[in-house]
């Protein structure tokens, strides 16, 4: 898993490349953690245009992310996924708490 | 009864490291009866599931072994993965949806949920050394010659 991201126009965006799953979780979520935990955005976008694999894992991963930036007032979008992803997403209703942008 | 076109079973480690080479084995194999992409990834997540029960739930603090046995059919392909680890006490709540017994780590509980709806089949049984087979069948919707105007 490998992780970008940068900072424009108050909003952190966030490419996630790769497969997240068991074994990619621990570590996509501390680098994601510290990330998140820096200054000067107000919205996050993650980008999975080239996140090639997630399952269930992934929304485990994800919905942690949002708790703690729920704390902070700072809401988090999703951009990007793929067919499969998407199909996971819309059957747990992680889009009710990280809605999807075009 | 329908004629088994290939077998395979592979046993391996319960590490977490072996879910990307369990799900992508198992798709690779499953390519000898042309399923369509969605149906490989299909196939794809409900392994990466049911071994990540296998790393997660059946050994939590120490590995095991998990073996995968998949039949190939024609028009569909037959999936086991079993552990002898700690088992399941009641196998129709860990079922439900959202249901984890492990919820400060981060889980969604989706695992088995994920499973059900990918593949068109899905049973999880007890084993009676221990442990539990999660049992997945996938049926391939493949597309006819004739509906594309091809020669086979």
């Amino acid at each position: 898993m490998t992780i970008k991201n940068r900072v424009y126009n108050n909003t952190l965006y966030v490419l996630l490349s790769g497969e997240l799953d068991e074994h990619t979780a621990k570590n996509t979520r501390i680098t994601l953690d510290e990330i998140f935990s820096s200054n000067g955005f107000m919205q996050i976008i993650i980008d999975l245009s080239e996140l090639a694999f997630m399952d269930s894992t992934g929304i485990g991963v994800l919905i942690g992310r949002y708790k703690k930036m729920k704390d902070k007032n700072i809401p988090i979008y999703i951009c990007n996924p793929s067919m499969h992803a998407e199909k996971i997403f819309k059957m747990t209703g992680l889009y009710e708490i990280m809605p999807k942008i075009i | 009864m329908k004629e088994i076109l290939n077998e395979m079973t592979i046993k391996m480690r319960s590490l977490s490291v072996n879910e990307g080479f369990a799900r992508a084995c198992v798709a690779s194999f499953c390519v000898q009866a042309e399923p369509s992409l969605d149906e490989v990834t299909d196939i794809k997540t409900a392994v990466s599931e049911a071994v990540t029960n296998c790393v997660v739930h059946a050994y939590p603090d120490s590995e095991g072994e998990i073996t995968i046995n998949v039949k190939l059919y024609d028009d569909s392909v037959f999936i086991s993965v079993s552990d002898t680890g700690v088992g399941i006490k009641d196998i129709s709540r860990a079922i439900e949806p959202f249901y984890t017994t492990k919820p400060n780590d981060e889980r969604s509980g989706m695992g088995f949920t994920v499973m059900e709806s990918f593949m068109d089949e899905m049973n999880v049984i007890k084993n009676k050394n221990g442990g539990i087979t999660v049992e997945l069948v996938k049926f391939f919707e493949k597309v006819s010659c004739k509906a594309v105007g091809e020669t086979c």
